[in-house]
């Protein structure tokens, strides 16, 4: 799966380990460690597929960052990460249109299951997209 | 706090009040009423008494007035010839006799020396000489004379009617005799109550009837009585005067009702002992006062019983109170453990995570082979990174237990610095999340004060909470101050939040007043603090400004015995968290 990912989590520790094993195996990623720095990140690179993202972060917390990125890039999937106390958060993130949520501490495969479907659901997208893009010019030029 | 002392009071005052509230009115009527019905009753029954000598001596006074007005009728008509003679005076007293029964007993003539010149009645006394007879001499000088009651030659009282009639420059007396006996019946028949008795006495207090009992003891007293008559004012026929005096033969009240007769020489006389004329009117008096009396010892007894039983409900209902309190406390504690859980779980979540993922690293790189890369370097690394997260979940139970371990409620020595740290690292991951930055600034060897170190936990960490509530998710500053002031220990926490509006200042302290939104807060929070911190002789109070934020101020006796120096403590600047 060539899908590339941010990581967003104040945890620098998580964070960095995570990144490493998803590079193993075969995914690019990009990390920040906080809301902002995700939004940021997001901006500096349009190719990313597949946000996953903490709830619970100093500042910018995970379900603010969620609607910012939905507002602007709203192709862009988002998994939400959270400990048991904020199960209600993920909902709400749910609600705010993240693809899922997932409970720290999570299955490496779990996880990388979750990210496939959603990089296949943004490839799909974009794929309709294009599609009709094409019709569009073909019927615009009239053959 | 059940005090036994207090009960006591308590049911003694009761007590006391029911029994004046009840006694008072009942007093007041009784007292008034009994007043005011003996007043009536009495003027009554002396009003009764003196109609009834009235007429009774009305009945007397025209007796004799028509007996006189008899025989001087008689004298008008009969010329003085006629009665010269014995038979036709015998003839008129037959006539006399038919017309009026006994009541004349004789009939006769007494010529100007006195002597009896003719003579008509069952007796024999023709030719007696009356010259030194009391009624002579004064029919000499008055027309009319009526004698006082004596036994006279006869030896049977009687009284005479003595008329005297001029004829050719000669002074006559026609005289004749009054029956006693229907007299005197016209008087004695006058009886009311036990001792009520009625005589007549002239004016030297000589009886003029008989009285039912033998008055001789009472006669100097009378006598007096006759003379102080004299003069009066009331000695006007239809007036009857009404004494009441201590009589000197019976040592008894009585009460005396004369009443003057034929032109004041007699007066007619009614006595009745005090008490038995009153005999209803006292007897009243006493029932009244019995009812009183009983009422009064069953109002005193109900008061008594009623108290004792009202406090002892009082006793039970704030010993339940007690309870109450006890229970909401615990409750509130359980609440706050529950909340500081969550938050704990949390926390430990997030180095575990981390080790999970660094075990899992571990594994990948073995797949691949020691041998690979820098791997063998990189598995030590993510080891250590184990073994420092392992040490952080150890820190952070660690905060956890000594927290739980303070359940005991017992009241210590309790050093508040310790506590405010303790409580401020329990809270520093909520606090970051929120955005809120806690300072604190302790005063140098604040010494100890006499708490429950669960208790106190509670406090704080209910004022923390509440604080970064108020500043969250905005952010703000949280700053906790301890400093000593002569005898108390002086804790502030103060916020930088939303602030409280100043109509709801009044009501923070009460229980389930709450701004939160339902199933966010239970209202319990502040109102536990308060009692918590009442109840160790504390004060709590607060200041706040909308938007601007919200300061608690504690203020904590000193613990008594200790000396300052067992609370001395590093003051730690604890920074930005």
């Amino acid at each position: 799966m060539p899908a590339n990912i941010l990581l967003v989590d104040d945890e620098q520790g998580f964070v960095d380990t995570m990144a490493k094993r998803l590079d193993n195996r075969g995914l690019t990623v990009t990390t920040a460690y906080s809301g902002q720095e995700g939004v940021d990140a997001l901006a500096a690179n349009h190719s990313i597929d597949v946000v996953i993202m903490d709830v619970k972060m100093p500042g910018m917390d995970g379900n603010e960052a969620l609607k910012v990125v939905k507002a602007e890039y709203p192709l862009v999937e988002v998994i939400m990460l959270t400990g048991h106390a904020t199960v209600e958060s993920a909902i709400e993130g749910m609600k705010s249109g993240a693809f899922d949520y997932m409970m720290k501490p999570c299955d490496l495969d779990e996880l990388l299951e979750k990210v496939e479907e959603a990089y296949d659901k943004k490839q799909a997208q974009e794929t309709k997209i294009l599609e009709a893009r094409a019709r569009h010019i073909v019927l615009r030029r009239g053959d | 706090m059940s005090d036994t002392h207090y009960y006591h009071g308590l049911a003694k005052s009761m007590m006391f009040t029911i029994i004046l509230v009840s006694f008072a009115p009942l007093l007041c009527i009784v007292l008034i009423a009994g007043y005011q019905y003996s007043v009536v009753y009495e003027e009554k029954v002396e009003a009764h008494l003196r109609e009834l000598v009235l007429k009774h001596d009305q009945s007397v006074d025209s007796y004799l007035e028509e007996k006189v007005a008899e025989i001087q009728v008689l004298a008008e008509i009969i010329e003085l010839g006629r009665l010269h003679d014995p038979a036709s005076l015998q003839a008129l007293h037959d006539a006399l006799v038919r017309g009026h029964g006994s009541d004349f007993v004789d009939l006769g003539l007494v010529n100007s020396e006195g002597i009896q010149v003719a003579y008509a009645g069952p007796y024999k006394l023709q030719g007696v000489d009356y010259s030194e007879e009391e009624w002579f001499k004064a029919a000499r000088e008055r027309k009319v004379h009526v004698s006082d009651v004596g036994l006279g030659l006869r030896g049977v009282p009687h009284f005479t009617i003595a008329l005297r009639l001029d004829e050719n420059g000669q002074e006559w007396v026609l005289r004749t005799t009054l029956d006693f006996i229907s007299f005197n019946k016209l008087v004695e028949d006058i009886r009311i109550g036990e001792t009520g008795l009625a005589y007549i006495i002239n004016r030297l207090a000589e009886f003029q009837t008989t009285p039912r009992r033998d008055m001789t003891a009472e006669v100097p007293f009378l006598r007096q009585m006759a003379a102080s008559m004299t003069g009066r004012s009331d000695m006007v026929r239809g007036r009857a005067a009404i004494a009441v005096e201590t009589n000197p033969a019976t040592g008894r009240e009585t009460l005396f009702v004369t009443s003057p007769i034929k032109n004041g020489d007699w007066i007619m006389v009614y006595q009745q002992d005090a008490a038995d004329a009153f005999s209803d009117l006292n007897r009243s008096r006493n029932l009244a006062l019995v009812v009183l009396l009983l009422g009064g010892i069953s109002i005193a007894v109900m008061a008594y019983l009623m108290s004792k039983r009202m406090a002892r409900k009082v006793a039970r209902a704030d010993a339940a109170k007690d309870i109450m309190n006890e229970q909401v406390i615990e409750a509130g504690k359980l609440a706050s453990v529950g909340e500081l859980a969550a938050g704990i779980a949390h926390e430990i979540n997030n180095p575990v995570a981390i080790m999970v993922e660094e075990a899992g690293w571990i594994q990948d790189l073995l797949e691949e082979g020691l041998g690979e890369d820098d791997n063998e370097r990189e598995v030590q690394r993510a080891l250590n990174q184990i073994r420092t997260q392992g040490g952080r979940c150890k820190e952070i139970t660690h905060k956890l237990l000594s927290f739980a371990r303070k359940i005991d409620p017992t009241v210590k020595s309790v050093c508040l610095n310790e506590l405010v740290l303790e409580i401020v690292l329990l809270s520093e991951q909520r606090a970051k999340y929120a955005n809120v930055i806690i300072e604190t600034s302790l005063g140098d060897s604040i010494p100890p004060v006499e708490a429950s170190p669960s208790e106190m936990q509670q406090v704080f960490l209910n004022l923390v909470n509440n604080a970064i509530d108020a500043m969250d998710p905005g952010g703000g500053n949280l700053d906790i101050m301890t400093r000593v002031e002569d005898d108390t220990v002086v804790v502030s926490i103060a916020d930088t939040g939303c602030g409280i509006p100043q109509a709801n200042l009044s009501r923070i302290f009460d229980p389930f007043f709450t701004t939160k939104p339902v199933g966010k807060g239970t209202g319990l929070g502040l109102s536990i603090i308060y009692g918590i911190i009442n109840k160790m002789d504390g004060t709590i109070s607060v200041n706040s400004a909308l938007d601007q934020g919200t300061k608690f101020t504690i203020r904590l006796p000193v613990a008594e015995g200790e000396d300052g120096g067992a609370c001395d403590f590093r003051t730690n600047e604890h920074g930005a968290s």
